[in-house]
């Protein structure tokens, strides 16, 4: 009873709040309130008993959403064209979007609900996987083409995250002066390194694995580059390909390797799986830090800071 | 004592969809922010609460991220907030 | 009801009582800076008190010390996020409240 009164006012303040994020004509009062929403989704996926999906939205949501959309915000005018106005000319798109909602709906309700999908499949071989986590063992083994396809779609993400932001690889963003920022860092890194550690040890057997804990390493990252002088890593560095390079090079490797021996793709020797997902889902946390930190490009210069015109 | 929890839990939802009155009236974008700290805040409480119940452990994993990674957007707000300056139109109270 | 669940249910009601104090602060305070102070007590007491009850009925030390993991990060990021919100709001101009009718 109470479970579904909590289900209730999820459901209300999600839409609730996504409305107040359309509705602000300021784009800064927007980003706050899409932080505040990241939040309450990931309190619904924790209610719709999807743990992994509600750690990613933590650590992605907390550690980058907010601040790749504050860094984009101090590249932009503040006051955008009055969005709102123009809209309520536009009939067509309001009746355009009621019958997407209308349609959506209609599949959602239209779903079987008591369908348990591939669960058994999944569940019968989980001991041949090398891991006791039914999501690991089809992100890392039964479909691991699918996530080593994804960490190379990250690669090319982050060449177009540095071309269509050239300027991150020549300049040094300013850090902030204020003392307490820096401390702040230093006492975060302990624990940053313990939690991501923790999270790639349990993903082999419960929510958890690279690519959260790579979310949480950038997250430490963004606030060094922006409370230490440590200054943007640079695509020309080695040190820094590397890192992008080894989770999905080792990958590779572990793909290719089962072919040697007359077997399948990506088909691990059952004794072995275990340390193998183990080693990959390890590189993989730094290559996949090194991505999202990498979409970090830095603050724009304080406006105090800044020469009197501005930089083209 | 399961019962308390969930209903602790809902209490601490009330509160988040209480703290949206304070995002409409705002005025200024740092209350605004201060509310998403405190839906934050609150938002771990609920997911302790719900991480209580068995096979739910996997939620206190999330809390801890959620409290870990705060400071994050906190640094980043404050460098924007900062760096863009004052804004007397919109701070005035 | 034993009486150590009954002890763990205090503490839990009282920290969802901080909660409540501190939503009831941001929603009636008047400026940033009193919001602020509202904002810290629902990071230190109210969920610190939830943590604790919620510790002292887990049974287990893991269970215990996440618990208390979880809060120790909430309260350094807190005692950091109170000071740099307070001193942006500073710089971006917000007057703080003398209880004085501005003229």
């Amino acid at each position: 009873m109470t479970a579904a009164l909590l289900d209730a006012c999820l459901a209300l303040c999600l839409p609730l709040l996504a409305w107040l994020v359309l509705r602000t004509e300021s784009l800064s009062q927007s980003v706050v309130l899409f932080v505040a929403m990241g939040l309450l989704s990931a309190l619904a996926w924790a209610r719709l008993d999807a743990p992994d999906i509600s750690l990613v939205e933590a650590a992605v949501g907390t550690g980058l959403t907010g601040a790749l959309l504050m860094h984009t915000l101090s590249w932009t005018d503040e006051r955008p064209p009055d969005v709102a106005a123009r809209a309520r000319h536009r009939p067509w798109a309001v009746v355009a979007m009621a019958a997407l909602t209308g349609m959506l709906g209609w599949a959602v309700l239209s779903l079987p609900s008591d369908d348990p999908g591939l669960t058994r499949e999944v569940d019968a071989h989980l001991a041949e996987s090398g891991v006791e986590h039914p999501v690991t063992a089809v992100l890392l083994n039964y479909r691991g083409y699918d996530t080593l396809l994804e960490i190379a779609v990250l690669l090319v993400a982050v060449l177009g995250a540095r071309a269509v932001n050239p300027r991150s690889e020549r300049t040094t963003p300013e850090p902030s002066r204020d003392p307490l920022t820096g401390e702040l860092f230093r006492m975060m890194t302990p624990a940053l390194l313990l939690v991501a550690g923790y999270l790639v040890w349990v993903g082999e057997h419960g929510p958890g694995g690279a690519f959260q804990a790579g979310a949480i390493l950038a997250g430490g990252g963004v606030v060094a580059l922006l409370t230490t002088r440590l200054g943007t890593p640079r695509m020309s560095s080695w040190r820094v390909r590397w890192a992008l390079l080894t989770g999905p090079l080792l990958f590779i490797g572990a793909a290719v390797a089962p072919l040697f021996s007359g077997r399948a793709l990506l088909e691990y020797r059952e004794a072995q799986a275990g340390t193998v997902i183990f080693v990959v889902e390890l590189a993989l946390t730094v290559s996949i830090a090194m991505v999202l930190w990498m979409f970090f490009p830095g603050m724009r210069p304080a406006r105090a800071e800044r020469s009197g015109k501005e930089p083209s | 004592m399961p019962e308390l929890r969930m209903a602790l839990a809902f209490f601490l939802l009330l509160n988040i969809l209480a703290g949206l009155v304070r995002v409409v009236r705002g005025p200024t974008l740092t209350d605004r922010f201060i509310v998403a700290q405190l839906f934050g805040t609150t938002g771990v409480g609920v997911l302790v609460l719900l991480a209580a119940d068995p096979g739910q452990a996997a939620l206190r994993d999330v809390a801890l991220v959620f409290a870990l990674l705060a400071p994050v957007t906190v640094v980043a707000f404050v460098r924007f907030a900062v760096g863009s300056g004052p804004s007397p139109e919109q701070e005035r109270r | 009801m034993s009486l150590w669940d009954g002890v763990c249910a205090v503490f839990m009601v009282a920290g969802a009582f901080f909660c409540l104090a501190g939503t009831v602060g941001v929603l009636r305070f008047p400026d940033v800076y009193c919001r602020l102070h509202a904002l810290t007590k629902v990071d230190n007491l109210g969920l610190g008190l939830v943590v604790v009850g919620l510790a002292l009925q887990s049974g287990s030390w893991a269970t215990a010390l996440e618990l208390l993991l979880v809060w120790l990060f909430v309260l350094i990021s807190s005692a950091f996020t109170c000071q740099l919100i307070a001193r942006a709001a500073l710089r971006r101009g917000a007057a703080p409240w003398t209880g004085r009718r501005e003229p």
